[in-house]
């Protein structure tokens, strides 16, 4: 390893964000990986070849959108960047597309990758199938059941998607089978990781890839309004799309941003996913970062109506962002984001993602804080076609 | 160097070491007890106890399951000390234990290690920090007299063979070898001479080999390969809870395979 892929150090336990707290044995692979992204993130040819395919592949730019009726209504201009319109239906592509690339060149014969809610999973096998590469997803089997549209997309895109039965079946569990599967097979096989989370390099890897996000919409805010957002807020679950969008705003110290856990069914009941606000920092999945755990230290589980928030912990760089200070996180409750969900759909013709609309419930909540003209940047980071069904359920078991 | 009872109980034994493990509070506190006292009375040389951990990713699933049943159980670390105590209460076979950095950050590296040294404990290997975030670890486990313990495979470095060796003690934990499953015993012992070869280069600790350990059969193999002692895991997990009378004949067994030095040294070139 050349670095150790550090944020901090913390400001509570002074050990340093992030690393690479992984077996020996995972060790060579990773190397591996940093010594191919070191040497490819700055090549013209690399960066030429993933312009293209985000381009022409994937539908970059994506748009930003002034709502108008919600913006009304808040007391503010609430602008969204449009990642739901990106090829695939959410953000991960951005990532999926750079790794499957990085994957090629160093050789791999075969693509596996964890999923939560499945958005990271189908971005993979469409990958798979763009480059031709096999593709093993490893999806909790709770998962797979509550999002059961993604693993059919995934099916079809010729993917392999395996079921993982073991603790509480959702993504912290695919995400340690997957890590045996490639300390195994480590030789042909990439580990097409699907947030800022996990062992160095991932989280400076994947926030490489998806900080395009924040980068094109700080130049669409200032192009459009000549000015930059007053408050960008997006949805952290591993924390991926908070991570590409804070990323361009992180130096303009005038810009607050906002990330969004879930509260779940409450923070008081003890069924959420907050874990930069309710956790502690320790060490899961390879990083030292803030995570759900008990006084031992074992890890707890998550909830989250949304799937793809349900994950104990979080990339390490928002803890860092976190502890001093650059970042604040709050928490939207499951009630509040499907509410915020039926109010997209309705008011503006855009139904978002059940991860997405807990920043678009937050940002109902900042709001009133901002001035007419400010702009308050929500990162739309997925569709909600695959929740639709979810969340009609949701409201026919709680129907008041 | 700290005196090294693994070295001794190699040279007192006279042969390869049979090392059983188990999961502490596996399926729980009183059961895990007795089941310990099973492996140390059918032919353990040295034990290798883990603590439970909810995410480990460097084991198998039958671990996990034996992870998952002690945390069930409302096993908590304290427990697992209680239960390292009275095991050194009853035995003076080489202890080490397996674990995963969490558990030990959270209760305090300082404090992990003294609670170590209070119970009798010999080895420590945390499964999930390697050699770059090792360092204060290892001090303080040196401080403690608690041999530091380090995985080395058929994919580590030469480079970083070099630097385990210099931290480690105790033995080094040889992985068998990865992802291959379904090979016959003999391409496992050839695979596993090399990775063996390539490890004594750089030290004279004991190699104990240990991943995916079943049969009396592979047990011979490795031995043959130049084991200086193997860890069998998921084999005598896999009995629990269900099947717990069949332990001790199985453990004897697996322990009678460890061939005397004279019988595999003349098939040693």
């Amino acid at each position: 390893m050349k670095t150790l892929g550090q944020f901090g150090p913390s400001t509570s336990s002074g050990q340093a964000f992030g690393g690479c707290y992984v077996s020996e044995l995972l060790i060579p692979v990773l190397s591996e990986v940093e010594a191919a992204f070191l040497r490819y993130k700055d090549d013209p040819v690399f960066q030429k070849e993933l312009h293209d395919l985000l381009r022409d592949f994937a539908g970059r730019p994506t748009p930003i959108t002034e709502l108008s009726t919600l913006s009304k209504e808040f007391g503010c201009r609430i602008v969204l960047k449009r990642e739901d319109l990106l090829h695939g239906g959410a953000h991960k592509t951005n990532n999926v597309i750079g790794q499957a690339l990085l994957a090629k060149r160093m050789g791999k014969k075969e693509l596996i990758a964890e999923t939560g809610a499945g958005q990271h999973g189908v971005a993979t096998a469409m990958a798979g199938a763009l480059f031709n590469l096999p593709v093993k997803i490893f999806m909790g089997a709770k998962d797979m059941k509550r999002q059961h549209p993604n693993v059919q997309r995934m099916k079809l895109f010729g993917a392999e998607v395996i079921s993982v039965d073991s603790g509480s079946q959702s993504l912290k569990d695919a995400i340690n089978d997957a890590l045996r599967y490639w300390t195994a097979h480590s030789k042909d096989t990439y580990y097409v990781f699907g947030t800022v989370a996990g062992p160095h390099p991932f989280p400076s890897l994947v926030a490489y890839f998806q900080r395009v996000i924040g980068d094109e919409a700080r130049a669409q805010c200032l192009e459009r309004y000549g000015k930059l957002p007053h408050t960008v807020c997006a949805c952290v679950g591993g924390g991926s799309n908070a991570i590409g969008v804070f990323k361009a705003f992180i130096d303009d110290a005038e810009v607050q941003l906002v990330g969004v856990e879930p509260a779940g069914e409450g923070i008081e009941t003890g069924k959420h996913g907050a874990a930069l606000g309710m956790g502690r920092p320790g060490s899961l999945h390879g990083s030292y970062s803030y995570c759900l755990q008990d006084e031992d230290g074992q890890i707890q589980e998550a909830h989250s109506i949304s799937a793809g928030l349900d994950y104990p912990g979080v990339g390490p760089e928002h803890s860092f962002l976190k502890d001093i200070h650059r970042a604040r996180y709050v928490s939207i409750t499951d009630q509040e984001a499907v509410a915020a969900f039926l109010l997209l759909t309705k008011k503006e013709g855009i139904i978002p993602a059940l991860e997405a609309s807990h920043a678009i419930a937050a940002a109902q909540k900042i709001a009133p804080s901002l001035q007419k003209e400010d702009i308050l940047l929500v990162n739309l980071s997925g569709r909600g076609d695959k929740d639709i069904d979810h969340v009609l359920h949701y409201l026919q078991n709680h129907a008041a | 160097m700290l005196p090294n009872p693994y070295a001794e109980a190699l040279k007192k034994n006279g042969k390869a070491l049979f090392v059983p493990f188990a999961v502490l509070g596996d399926p729980n506190k009183k059961q895990s007890i007795h089941i310990i006292q099973t492996l140390i009375e059918n032919g353990a040389d040295a034990l290798e106890l883990g603590l439970p951990f909810s995410d480990p990713p460097a084991d198998g699933p039958v671990i996990q399951a034996a992870d998952v049943r002690a945390l069930q159980s409302g096993i908590k670390i304290d427990d697992c000390f209680d239960i390292l105590e009275e095991v050194r209460s009853r035995t003076d076979i080489p202890i080490g234990l397996l674990v995963y950095y969490n558990l030990v950050l959270q209760r305090g590296i300082e404090k992990f290690y003294e609670d170590c040294s209070r119970v009798g404990v010999n080895s420590v290997l945390i499964a999930d920090l390697p050699l770059e975030h090792a360092t204060e670890a290892v001090r303080i486990a040196k401080e403690y007299k608690i041999a530091p313990v380090f995985l080395v495979s058929e994919v580590t470095t030469e480079e970083r063979l070099k630097r385990i060796a210099d931290i480690a003690e105790g033995y080094l934990y040889v992985v068998s070898y990865l992802g291959v499953t379904g090979v016959t015993d003999a391409v496992m012992e050839d695979k596993i001479r090399v990775t063996i070869q390539h490890a004594r280069k750089y030290t004279t600790l004991p190699l104990i080999v240990g991943f995916g350990i079943n049969t009396s059969e592979q047990i011979k193999a490795i031995v043959r390969a130049g084991a200086d002692g193997v860890i069998v895991a998921s084999r005598i997990a896999r009995e629990i809870p269900e099947n717990l009378k069949a332990i001790p004949a199985l453990c004897a067994e697996l322990a009678s395979a460890i061939p005397h030095i004279a019988e595999y040294e003349s098939t040693v070139k």
